[in-house]
């Protein structure tokens, strides 16, 4: 088991440099957290300083090189020699394979080391496989990050609901759509526009079908059901309609009745129901939040219905997610060797 | 008057029709009958709901025809279709015959489209409309809305339903 002691700095490697990676590097320069990053790479490059990487020279030369490393320092190094404790898994999305992220998990854990992750694909393709890896070597899997950005529901279902059944999950998991669908309603925009309108803003990817058509909720649903049931749910096992055949009529419709249409995710396993559908739902209804919110309502048998609601994406919340799985793996694990 | 029932018969042929026709004997109009083969009771009868429309003044006469022909009536009650939802379909739902999409719910007997908003932007654009349904309980509601979502898989609709809390 990975031990260290409280006055000892925390060693921390970083795998990707997008804005997740960026986040986490500003908060690791900008706050005392006794944290110190002692290897990094990006897709193109990485370094190792057994000693401690200077944050502010990695920034700038990100910024002025598109490199945080040596070329001839491969991600692959990093994660195997870098003398690390925990390593943060922050590359891109491979939502088909899980790679080359799965690997670079497996191989973090096979060394006995604490994995932090904002990437969904290993987490909803491998969940059971890893988790299993991490227990038998008495090191910690956290994933807070790949949920509804900022919202702390992972640890809130992992760590503060013991003892209750969660009975049912409902979410809005993607900003995305929930930023099209507010301004359908409240401007009158058709899908198109609205959709125009999220990519300008940086809302939405060049190709926003993955979010589009409820495949970024979905994943999402898939990772909250197998922290919640463990029940081995897959993509495929979740029934997805996305929002992208919506029309600003069928918005009209719902307005007539003092309600809109949101993209919710919904797992209830009495019912059976695993699904992302766009829902009609009244405009007062907690789960009707605006622009790029994410929230969800968890119903439970002794704590009753919970409502989370916050900030789904960027960079320094889902930084604050990566940071918050650090920091309650230091707790928990610190106590010297 | 609509008044829905549950009659015990015994699981054996010919015992469903015997306990239907005192209801047309009686002048009743028979809605929907649901018979669940696996539904057995303890005694190893069959249960069977059943929904009709009678004139007020028979239903007595109708209560003792069925108990004169040894037929038990386990519940039964005035019923009227107090459960209302409303979904919204997408699509081109003039051209994949919209008269058929209402009927396929209306001729359940236990659910009704009782209104429908539609808008129509422009020819051979998809339309949009609203339909509010009707239906005598829940479970009734959830049959109907079964049937919808299978009606719009074929017709290739996007039905958007209501968040049910």
């Amino acid at each position: 088991m990975n031990l260290w002691c409280s006055e000892m700095n925390l060693r921390v490697a970083l795998i990707g440099t997008g804005a997740v990676g960026r986040g986490v590097l500003s908060v690791l320069s900008s706050k005392n957290l006794g944290i110190i990053l002692t290897g990094v790479a990006d897709s193109r490059s990485g370094q190792i300083n057994p000693d401690g990487i200077r944050i502010p020279d990695l920034l700038h030369q990100k910024e002025n090189t598109g490199l945080c490393g040596d070329p001839s320092i491969s991600a692959d190094r990093v994660v195997n020699e870098a003398p690390y404790d925990i390593l943060v898994e922050v590359s891109p999305t491979d939502a088909e394979s899980g790679e080359p992220a799965t690997g670079y998990i497996r191989k973090a854990l096979d060394r006995g080391c604490h994995v932090v992750t904002s990437n969904k694909g290993p987490i909803a393709l491998k969940y059971h496989e890893l988790e299993c890896q991490a227990r038998e070597r008495g090191v910690a899997l956290r994933f807070e990050a790949t949920v509804a950005g900022a919202i702390p529901i992972i640890h809130m279902l992992q760590d503060s609901l013991g003892g209750n059944e969660v009975q049912a999950l409902y979410g809005v998991l993607n900003g995305t759509c929930n930023y099209i669908l507010t301004r359908m309603a409240e401007e009158g925009l058709s899908y198109k526009q609205a959709l125009d309108e999220a990519r300008s803003l940086g809302y939405a990817e060049t190709d926003p079908t993955y979010d589009v058509r409820g495949t970024d909720a979905a994943i999402k649903l898939v990772i909250l059901a197998n922290t919640i049931w463990k029940t081995g749910i897959r993509l495929r096992d979740i029934h997805v309609t996305g929002i992208d055949l919506l029309t600003e009529e069928a918005i009209r419709l719902a307005e007539e009745q003092d309600a809109t249409i949101r993209l919710i995710g919904e797992i209830v396993p009495s019912k059976n129901i695993y699904r992302v559908s766009p829902l009609i739902i009244p405009r007062v209804h907690p789960l009707t939040v605006k622009g790029s919110l994410n929230a969800v309502i968890l119903r439970t048998d002794l704590a009753g219905d919970l409502f989370f609601s916050g900030k789904g994406a960027g960079s320094l919340e889902t930084a604050s997610a990566v940071i918050g799985d650090i920091i309650s793996i230091r707790e928990r694990y610190a106590g010297g060797y | 008057m609509q008044v829905s029932m549950k009659l015990e018969i015994r699981d054996t042929p010919g015992h469903l029709v015997a306990a239907l026709m005192p209801i047309s004997d009686m002048g009743g109009n028979i809605k929907t009958v649901i018979h669940e083969h696996d539904n057995l009771t303890e005694k190893g009868s069959l249960s069977v709901e059943v929904v009709i429309e009678i004139p007020k003044e028979r239903l007595s006469g109708l209560l003792s025809l069925l108990q004169e022909r040894g037929i038990n009536v386990i519940r039964f009650g005035e019923e009227s279709m107090h459960y209302q939802q409303s979904v919204i379909l997408i699509g081109h739902l003039v051209h994949t015959n919209l008269g058929d999409t209402i009927d396929r719910i209306d001729e359940t007997g236990y659910a009704e489209v009782i209104r429908m908003s539609i808008s129509m932007p422009a020819i051979n654009e998809r339309s949009s409309a609203k339909f509010t349904i009707k239906a005598i309980s829940h479970e009734h509601m959830d049959k109907a809305i079964d049937i919808l979502r299978d009606v719009s898989r074929k017709k290739d609709i996007l039905m958007i339903e209501p968040l049910v809390f």
